[in-house]
């Protein structure tokens, strides 16, 4: 669980002596991942209580008949399996959606750190410019014009507003200029290599910890998308697993309501797994990623 | 808090304006068109949803829809319709209140971890940083779902806390408690994100300067005063201006907790819940987009503000 990339280039390495662990800031800091991870046990534990025993049972210790299996069998079957259906748009949104960010970005931001290409300084200026524009600012209008062009209540009003990511750029940018050598490019020019040739036989090599870093907060943004499904779709076909759980959630209340809070709980628990479960695995990368980043300020 | 693209925009490293120039080729490389093969395709799909949406959204906020006659250009009365609005202002100063308590607690909270950790003085310190940082994986849906159900006092730790003490301490889902809960959502979800910057920004302080504070004898505290705080200016004014649009945007975790908060969280909580429900609840989609507007300028004026001043004190 260390960031080896981190570790060894640090300050630390250099012939410091290790300081004496502190008891007081180990125990402010333990209270500080309870707090963290506090609502995850809460969620692990209760997937693994019927309906019933979730109510009048202590949040944080097991109770009742141990319905781990069996909520979760519910949750892949209830209404049809429309939850593997959310599933499957999901991981299309973030295959499509996430995927082309980056490739956008990378694109883009290499580019832009390694050609003098006319126009430079307004490209810089519009996209910093969208980065202080609040997103949700967007979203209404977004809906509109999607709607003017048919596009509401099709998988293209999720995808093609996700494959914008002004801060891939961005860090693509800021890493290329380092991790790509001019005189390598020159060389590929001299030995008469295409540009796009080149890109994607060379360059793309140097940039990977970038680009696994910029994949990786893409993902992350369209796993979590909300607010854009939320006024873009109708149809619940489409839906991702975001606006499916508020969905199910909202079946406890109003008129006929018929609470699954177990289905709820259990389907929150499936879709928080893979996504960090890829956090885990990659955490080299982006670690590393993130770090070359602020070399460059 | 997180919408459509702020975690994805939430910049890890001050753009590059702040710094002493933005990030050139070298100075060799050809001045052509070739470089725009590449960024092209970024700029096309950028020119869609990004400009083409605030053209036309400043183009609606100009007319109004009448039941006779249809769209009226109506020149800036939604403007000023918007700055004696009620509804909006409420909106406006509760995102402000939200804003000026949530986030310094919020970043406070997560410089001192990142100064934890780099401090050496923690065991376990791997886990530790992983630990913090695992909920901003974790989808804000989920997070606001988990934590209606804990705040809930059928199922919920809070009713288990106020079963315990005998009467009712914890009253997350009241008139004066509604907003703290929410802050402590977000709090939650954003401090480890905010720590793993600030905690990449240490990373990158040069070891000398720490083998000549320790010559000149200098403690714990005047290291982290004299080196690292500077070193993480820049980081710490990038986090504000995005914890500042963050706030401004507020709407995942009040329109998820509504139903579960019944009368205490109204349609135009916040300005975000206020356009959203005038354009799809309340067919005002021209007054939507003047909201969404006005709202768009503000925060972009507050976090330019912000940049300046970070700027200023970072020259002195």
């Amino acid at each position: 669980m260390t960031a080896p990339a981190l570790d060894r280039t640090s300050h630390q390495a250099k012939g410091l002596m290790a300081p004496r662990k502190s008891p007081l800031l180990t125990i402010v800091m333990a209270l500080m991942v309870i707090y963290a991870l506090l609502p995850l046990a809460w969620l692990l534990i209760s997937s693994t209580k019927s309906q019933d025993s979730l109510f009048g049972s202590f949040g944080l210790w097991f109770s009742g008949p141990f319905s781990f299996f069996s909520n979760i069998k519910d949750t892949l079957t209830y209404d049809d399996s429309i939850f593997l259906r959310w599933f499957g748009n999901t991981l299309l949104y973030v295959v499509a959606g996430a995927g082309g960010a980056t490739l956008l970005a990378t694109l883009a931001g290499y580019g832009l750190a390694k050609y003098t290409l006319p126009g430079k300084r307004a490209v810089f200026a519009t996209v910093l410019g969208a980065i202080a524009v609040p997103g949700t600012a967007l979203a209404v209008p977004t809906f509109l014009l999607f709607s003017k062009m048919g596009l509401t209540n099709t998988i293209w009003a999720i995808i093609i507003p996700s494959l914008i990511s002004p801060f891939g750029l961005y860090l693509v940018w800021v890493y290329a200029v380092d991790a790509v050598p001019t005189e390598l490019l020159e060389a590929a020019r001299v030995d008469g290599a295409g540009e796009l040739r080149t890109f994607f036989t060379i360059s793309i090599k140097l940039l990977t910890p970038g680009i696994v870093t910029v994949a990786l907060f893409s993902v992350v943004a369209v796993w979590n998308n909300y607010f854009l499904p939320l006024i873009m779709l109708n149809d619940p076909k489409l839906f991702p697993l975001t606006i499916g759980l508020t969905q199910w959630n909202q079946q406890a209340t109003g008129v006929g309501s018929n609470p699954i809070f177990n289905l709820v709980i259990t389907g929150s628990l499936l879709t928080i797994i893979p996504i960090v479960v890829i956090f885990l695995l990659l955490q080299r990368f982006w670690q590393s990623g993130l770090s070359a980043g602020s070399v460059k300020q | 808090m997180t919408t459509t693209t702020p975690v994805d925009v939430a910049a890890v490293t001050p753009p590059p304006s702040r710094a002493s120039g933005r990030p050139t080729a070298k100075a060799k490389a050809p001045r052509n068109w070739r470089g725009w093969i590449f960024v092209a395709p970024f700029m096309i799909v950028f020119l869609l949803v990004f400009l083409a949406p605030v053209a036309y959204s400043v183009y609606l906020s100009l007319f109004r829809h009448q039941l006779i006659g249809g769209d009226h250009f109506v020149w800036f009365q939604n403007y000023t319709q918007a700055f004696s609005d009620p509804k909006l202002r409420e909106g406006a100063v509760r995102v402000l209140v939200f804003l000026v308590i949530q986030v310094p607690i919020m970043l406070c909270l997560a410089l001192f971890a990142a100064l934890a950790i780099d401090s050496r003085r923690l065991l376990g310190s791997a886990f530790m940083r992983l630990g913090i940082f695992l909920p901003y994986a974790v989808p804000g849906v989920v997070a606001v779902l988990m934590w209606g159900f804990l705040y809930s006092d059928r199922m919920g730790l809070a009713g288990n806390v106020n079963d315990f003490l005998g009467h009712d301490v914890l009253k997350p889902f009241s008139q004066t408690w509604i907003l703290p809960s929410i802050g402590n959502i977000v709090t939650w979800e954003f401090v480890g994100y905010n720590m793993l910057i600030f905690y990449s920004a240490l990373r990158t302080i040069p070891g000398d300067l720490y083998e000549a504070a320790a010559l000149d004898g200098a403690g714990q505290f005047r290291i982290v005063r004299s080196i690292k705080l500077p070193a993480l200016r820049g980081a710490i004014v990038i986090a504000t201006i995005f914890s500042i649009i963050g706030s401004f945007q507020l709407f995942n975790e009040p329109n998820i907790l509504k139903p579960l908060a019944p009368g205490l969280i109204t349609t135009y909580y916040t300005p975000n819940m206020y356009a959203y429900n005038l354009s799809f609840f309340g067919q005002q989609v021209n007054y939507a987009a003047t909201v969404a507007i006005v709202m768009g300028v503000i925060t972009a004026v507050i976090a330019y503000v912000v940049q300046l001043r970070g700027n200023r004190q970072e020259q002195r």
